[in-house]
């Protein structure tokens, strides 16, 4: 499982092996495009069926209608989503191209030559210069910098500002730039991989190039593909991956498509559609063949043969099968498709998402899942740059049992530092050279003379910075001499090693000689648990912990400083063991991790540092808000627990202690993690009858153990509590959790903004990334990616609910309008001998589906129930969508009734006004379809909340357009209904008819609606009238009896779907009074009250569950 | 009216955005873009329902009465003849006597005339229980065939009546086969009333649908005979009762027209029709009436539209008043 890479060896057989440079990125070839992209599609349900009954149409014995009707609808949808992939592919094609024939150094024969970057290969050494990108993963072997090291800018791999230092081989030091291109060796490296911090390979060079030693290579020694060179003139480095076998290229995937709930539902609902279909096919078959038998045969003029063929009985239930077809409408799909991307581009243009810091718009990469987000139930969130800025300050410190900055909340201007820090007392200048120098920071100088510091870390930054304000400078870093000024003085320090932070040492440390008396010495900074155990024996660490404790509490981060002088010899030895344990190709990190614990003892603790991140703006409205929308929150964080329960307080999380109630989880072993969720659940259970905000606490250790043995009683404790703090824990368990909490059948929203949160973000229904400072790397994989965590709200309560409402309207309406057409196809056949006559021509049904019905339901994109700013004011409102109130089995019931009720009043008005003499079939058809869209139109008025220019223009320019192109298609002597449409249009009985339709078939509907709307008001209509009649909010009193015919109208839901959500929901609703009241004074007691109703509510459906 | 209101609205917006046109796109779009376009937001209120209600009963009920009052005003006579025109000894089996090409099938019927009758008067017969629009029969004609004659060989959609003895059947299907053939003769006083039979087909269908110069072929030389049969010397396009009986009807019960009596008819006037009772309607139970008729603006006589009418506007009156007690009552 490894490669050998030959450097420069025209001639090695590595050249064959491995592919060139050429990057692609591309789905499908030209040959394999139409294939590959019509098996893709017809892999799903709804796809197969319309080809089947397009198949079945083609056999004219059955079909009802011209198969156009069914093929022209389906190649359009297909040749619609085809080209969508196609033009995605091409842009993919368009921007690979340009990677590719991008020219760079290249050194072939010995000489350079400028080449596309397609024909690198692996072995070739590639010259770079300054800005440049890099175009494939290389080792470095050569720079301009004498020091060996050059600088790059990673964002387009990880997301990350700031620039990294690379470093070429110690093995590669000193070669003459001359000779760099005549070099030649072998590079022992793993096989591609996605893992972008790790490179464990080997170097070794033949000769003439002297030490045939084993180099180890690290990450250290790479650069990869798409990162830009900066701040170095040029470097040069041997391709070891190439094409679509880099880093980046290893890294790329398809992402798993998500299904949102709302699309599960729609589906659901299509299969009982498909049912029904299915029951009246059989049942009108039978009819069908029963009248044919008994009365057809008698009728001499239908001429029925005596004996028919083997499949005579098939044909009448096939026939109805293709005549019920439309059922399922075609352009469902597609009108969904084309109103998700609209929502998405919503929330792209949204002005009022856009963090004006940064000027970084709102973002959705999945374009599919918006209705989701008016769905979400809990929010996982990450604590640091999610809710907090991640903008690190230096605060408080504590040094050698004196603390700094207690009274004015700000060590820097704490006079006693100040003075200690003047007077040069050894332990403040010690500490503060920790401070300095215990850090990867690159120190910038600017042209104006300040110096800027590129840090990885917020929290190196920080220290740096502080450090730097009390006067210990770091001013440049060239190579591996530190420059630091003291005061006036100018000291120097020499890095001999740098013992890397990684999350599970918690700590970093590095080795420097002092060079001013050439002591070697050790400095240490890291998390308290990394460093106080491994101080030296005598020393004292209580006031340590106890300042650690107190700043915890104060919700500031804190990490503990500590130095050790080391001897001359026990350096070099413990030096050669790091050599070995980082050129070791197995176990690398785990191997130095060892090493590293060698050094790292007897260490004495200098003090802590205690730096604050401040807490995002808006943080606790948003969360207060999103709460009073019923959404449950849970905190992941790596931090510590006092330092999380700090936060959570400030953000409105939790409340304090006599509202709230703070429930701790945790033990060391089995048994007390056992005892310990037991007594926290039985808590649970009683308080919920109280007015209390309980949360309950974990860590990452009694995490581990309830994840594994305890499943079952954490996942009841989940289900139980409104919020919960995790600390201390791993990305997967936080992508653990996320699956805790979908396996519940929970909607799940994470957010976060670190590469920590990308696992849990992926898990989860709905990703949210924060654009923040940890990089981008959380918003390439989120879902959607903000700037600010306080636009989680509008995301949701806005975007989410409107996206929620659309979509239910039109999925419903989708439905309607098809069962509309086919129940009066399926009353025609009880009048035409059961005999599957279609009453309409295939044009009328074609355009039907495509045309009138499809363009005015569109526009509903558009259509807001309720203001932005009251949704905002009263987001309890979100129940509606959480609970699926929208679209349900029980709503859908509605529709399908309405659909039936209008296709009895359309057809009985039909055949009842063109009776007798007028019976001419493509006049009636003509009658029939025309009352159909004319009810079309007065349903989508009915149903549109709020009217925009566009809504008129789709609505009544449509029927304009229905009326237009019928008498195109009229005065067309071949078509079928060739006069049709002129004659009708001359008829006075035509108009008087249609409008009898419109009457007959709106009035119920209105008064019904009206009605509902009035005396059985929904939340949703209450504010309503209070937004638009500007009548008082708090009129909310008033509606009583209102959730009572919720519960009625929602009732079937419980039948069909296992989780009964009304139920969950419903006390709270009835506990109405107690919300209401909270709008206006924002008491919070209240506002708790109906929280606790809750979370009893979701207990005893718990328990109905088990 | 609405759509009117429509396409006024729309010319009016185009109008506007002439003048300040790049401006007002702009801010269009950006509108569109935060979904924040001006918005009309309707509300449901007692006062508004009330009144549609209302207004809709106000408005109907006097359309109602109207369309109701032209629809009696149209005088028919409709007499159903198909079961006393069967001779007695025949009364048990009639589908015997009307396949019995030895008997006579002439029969002759009195009407009389109750009201003054005001020309043009049109003469129909109505087939009930006849399922002209049975999927079988629909589907079998050619629509080219009626236009373009033997020069269109694919007749294959009108089977099982597309060809006969090798040779194609001109016109081909089960409609044109089962052309309805009993004949009427009109009789009033003396004189034998004047009937015009022309022009009673749709213009568009003589002109552009059935061929000109499209003469019968072949048709009706099969051993099963349907219904009438055609004169082979004139064209499709000018046989009128071919290009009415193939606009076929979507009710299993419904009339065509025969003939126009371009005469008034005083009351108290007595015709005897004599007439050819041809068609075989027995087999299956089907009825033949003779029905003639006045017409109105509305067309014939359906008193279906004036009462359905009346019907809606007077319950949106109820419901209206219903509404206003409600609201009275219980104001919200």
């Amino acid at each position: 499982m490894k490669r050998f890479v030959y450097i420069n060896d025209d001639e090695s057989p590595t050249q064959e092996i491995y592919c060139d440079n050429r990057i692609s990125n591309r789905k499908y070839t030209l040959l394999n495009f139409l294939p590959k992209n019509l098996w893709e599609q017809f892999s799903r349900f709804m796809n197969q069926y319309f080809l089947l009954i397009a198949c079945l149409q083609l056999w004219s014995l059955i079909t009802p209608v011209n198969p156009a009707s069914t093929w022209g609808p389906l190649i359009f949808i297909f040749a619609v989503s085809a080209s969508k992939e196609a033009w995605d592919d091409y842009n993919r094609y368009l921007s690979d191209k340009k990677a590719n024939d991008k020219e760079v150094w290249v050194v072939r024969q010995g000489i350079k030559k400028h080449l596309q970057a397609q024909d690198i290969h692996v072995g070739n050494i590639v010259w770079l210069r300054e800005n440049d990108e890099v175009p494939c993963d290389l080792v470095l072997i050569g720079t301009s910098d004498p020091q060996g090291l050059c600088y790059l800018e990673t964002a387009a791999l990880d997301g990350e500002t700031d620039l990294k230092t690379r470093a070429i081989p110690s093995a590669c030091m000193g070669i003459d730039s001359d000779l760099l291109h005549k070099i030649k060796g072998v590079i022992e490296c793993p096989n591609p991989d996605k893992d972008i911090r790790r490179f464990d390979a080997n170097l070794r060079l033949f000769p003439p190039f002297i030490d045939n030693d084993v180099c180890p290579l690290t990450i250290k020694n790479t650069i990869l593909q798409s990162c830009y060179l900066r701040n170095t003139e040029w470097v040069c480095g041997v391709a070891v991956y190439t094409g679509n076998e880099t880093k980046l290229g290893m890294s790329r995937g398809i992402p798993e498509p998500k299904l949102t709930a709302m699309d599960a539902m729609i589906d659901k609902l299509t299969g009982a559609i498909f049912v029904f279909q299915i029951v009246v096919v059989i049942v009108l078959g039978i009819a069908g063949n029963v009248w044919k038998d008994t009365e057809a045969r008698k009728h001499w003029y239908v001429l029925y043969p005596n004996e028919g063929p083997w499949y005579e009985l098939l044909v009448i239930p096939l026939r109805f099968e293709l005549l019920c077809s439309i059922m399922i409408p075609i352009s469902i799909k597609v009108s969904l498709d084309l109103m998700k991307g609209l929502y998405a581009k919503f929330i792209d243009w949204d002005a009022e998402m856009i963090d004006h810091e940064t000027g970084c718009p709102s973002h959705a990469t999945n374009t599919a899942i918006s209705e989701d987000l008016g769905q979400v139930e809990y929010i996982l969130t990450d604590k640091t740059g999610t809710l907090t800025e991640n903008k690190m300050v230096f605060r408080r410190c504590c040094i050698n049992g004196i603390f700094y900055g207690n009274e004015s909340g700000n060590a820097l201007k704490d006079a006693r530092l100040l003075n200690a820090v003047a007077s040069g007392s050894p332990d403040v200048i010690q500490f503060l050279t920790v401070m300095a120098i215990c850090n990867t920071v690159i120190p910038v100088q600017s042209k104006t003379g300040a110096i800027l510091y590129k840090a990885q870390s917020q929290d190196e930054d920080a220290l740096v910075q502080a450090a730097a304000k009390l006067h210990m400078v770091f001013v440049s870093k060239s190579g591996n001499i530190l420059e630091i000024r003291y005061n006036a003085s100018v000291l120097h320090y020499e890095v001999l090693e740098i013992l890397e932070f990684t999350s599970e040492r918690k700590r970093m440390s590095v080795v420097v000689r002092d060079c001013q008396n050439r002591k070697i010495i050790l400095l240490s900074k890291g998390a308290d648990e990394a460093i106080l155990p491994y101080t030296a024996a005598g020393q004292q660490t209580r006031t340590f912990s106890e300042a650690v404790e107190q700043y915890a509490q104060m919700g500031l981060r804190t990490l503990c400083l500590a130095w050790r002088e080391l001897k001359e010899d026990e350096y070099h030895e413990w030096s050669l063991m790091f050599r070995e344990a980082s050129s070791t190709l197995v176990d690398r990190e785990w191997r130095i991790a060892e090493v590293c614990q060698r050094l790292e003892h007897d260490l004495e603790a200098l003090g802590i540092t205690a730096i604050e991140d401040r807490l995002q703006d808006g943080v606790p409205e948003t969360i207060e808000t999103l709460r009073k929308a019923g959404i449950n929150f849970w905190m992941l964080t790596g931090d510590k627990q006092n330092t999380a329960i700090q936060i959570a307080l400030s953000c409105n999380f939790i409340s304090p202690e006599p509202k709230g109630q703070l429930l701790l989880i945790d033990g060391k072993t089995e048994d007390e993690v056992s005892r310990s969720l037991e007594r926290v659940l039985l808590t649970m259970s009683i308080t919920t009858s109280e007015p209390k905000d309980v949360a309950f606490v974990v860590d990452g250790w009694a995490l581990e153990i309830l994840l594994k043995h305890y499943r079952k009683a954490f996942t009841d404790l989940a289900i139980l509590s409104r919020t919960a703090i995790c600390c201390r824990v791993t990305p997967s368990q936080k992508a653990q959790l996320v699956e805790l909490l979908k396996s519940c059948d929970y909607r799940t929203l994470a957010v976060g903004d670190g590469g920590n949160d990308v696992r849990m973000i992926q898990q989860a229904d709905i990703g949210v990334g924060i654009s923040g400072r940890e990089g981008l790397q959380a918003a390439r994989a989120a879902d959607y990616s903000i700037g600010k965590f306080r636009f989680l709200k509008r995301l949701i309560l806005v975007h989410g609910r409107y996206s929620y409402n659309r979509t239910a309207f039109l999925s419903q309406y989708s439905f309607y309008k098809s069962l509309l057409i086919c129940f009066i196809q399926i009353f025609f056949s009880f009048i035409s001998g059961v005999s599957g006559t279609s009453l309409f021509n295939s044009v009328s049904l074609m355009a039907y589906n495509v045309f009138y019905t499809s363009i005015p339901v569109l526009v509903s994109v558009l259509d807001k129930d309720l203001s932005e700013e009251t949704v905002m004011q009263h987001p309890q409102i979100l129940f509606y969508c959480q609970a699926g109130r929208l679209l349900n089995p029980s709503t859908f019931a509605g529709w399908f009734g309405r659909s039936l009720f209008h296709a009895i009043v359309v057809f009985i008005i039909s055949i009842n006004a063109y009776a007798y003499e007028k019976s001419e079939m493509e006049e009636v058809a003509m009658v029939a379809l025309s009352g159909c869209i004319w009810l079309q139109a007065f349903v989508v008025t009915l149903e549109t909340n709020s009217f925009t220019i566009l809504q008129h223009l789709a609505i009544w320019g449509n029927l304009i357009a229905f009326y237009v192109i019928n008498w195109i298609v009229s005065a067309i002597p071949s078509s079928g209904m060739y006069t049709i449409m002129f004659r009708l249009c001359g008829q006075p009985s035509y108009w008087i008819t249609v409008f009898l339709i419109v009457a007959a078939g709106m009035g119920p509907i209105l008064a019904l609606k009206y009605f509902r709307y009035t005396y059985r008001p929904s939340k949703i209509n209450t504010l309503q009238q209070a937004e638009r009649l500007g009548g008082p909010i708090l009129s909310l009193g008033n509606i009583e009896p209102q959730p009572r015919s919720l519960e009625k109208e929602v009732s079937p839901l419980s039948i069909t779907q296992p989780k009964n959500r009304s139920s969950v929901y419903e006390p709270l609703l009835s506990d109405s009074p107690n919300a209401r009241r909270s709008f206006g004074s924002g008491t919070p007691f209240d506002f708790f009250q109906s929280q606790s109703r809750l979370s009893s509510s979701s207990y005893s459906r718990n328990c109905k569950d088990n | 009216m609405d759509v009117d209101g429509g396409s006024t609205s729309s010319d009016s917006t185009r109008v506007r955005s002439i003048p300040i046109r790049s401006g007002q796109c702009k801010a269009f779009l950006s509108q569109f873009k935060q979904q924040s376009l001006p918005a009309c937001k309707p509300v449901l209120t007692p006062a508004w329902v009330i009144a549609i209600h209302l207004l809709l009963g106000f408005v109907f009920i006097p359309i109602g009465l109207v369309t109701l009052h032209a629809s009696r005003g149209v005088l028919e006579i409709v007499d159903r003849y198909d079961a006393d025109c069967v001779p007695e000894e025949f009364k048990g089996n009639k589908v015997s006597y009307i396949k019995d090409t030895s008997v006579p099938k002439n029969c002759t019927r009195i009407l009389k005339v109750h009201k003054y009758m005001k020309a043009p008067i049109y003469i129909y017969y109505q087939l009930d229980n006849y399922y002209q629009n049975h999927r079988r029969y629909v589907k079998s004609r050619s629509d080219q065939q009626l236009l373009h004659g033997l020069k269109y060989n694919d007749t294959s959609s009108c089977k099982p009546e597309e060809s006969n003895n090798g040779l194609p059947i001109v016109p081909c299907g089960l409609i044109a086969w089962s052309l309805f053939n009993d004949t009427y003769t009109f009789i009033h006083g003396t004189a034998e009333l004047r009937v015009n039979r022309k022009n009673i087909a749709w213009k568009s269908d003589r002109d552009h649908k059935f061929g000109k110069h499209v003469y019968p072929f072949n048709f009706q030389n099969g051993t099963l005979i349907g219904g009438g049969k055609l004169d082979p010397n004139i064209p499709l396009g000018d046989q009128e009762d071919l290009i009415v009986w193939m606009r076929t009807s979507a009710l299993p019960s419904f009339r065509k027209i025969y003939g126009r009596i371009e005469e008034d008819l005083e009351a108290d006037d007595v015709i005897v029709v004599h007439l050819m009772n041809n068609y075989n309607t027995y087999s299956f139970g089907g009825k033949k009436k003779l029905v003639i008729s006045t017409s109105s603006w509305l067309g014939g006589r359906n008193d279906f539209l004036g009462v359905a009418y009346i019907f809606v506007g007077s319950s949106a009156v109820i419901l209206s008043l219903v509404f206003l007690l409600l609201h009275v009552k219980n104001p919200r």
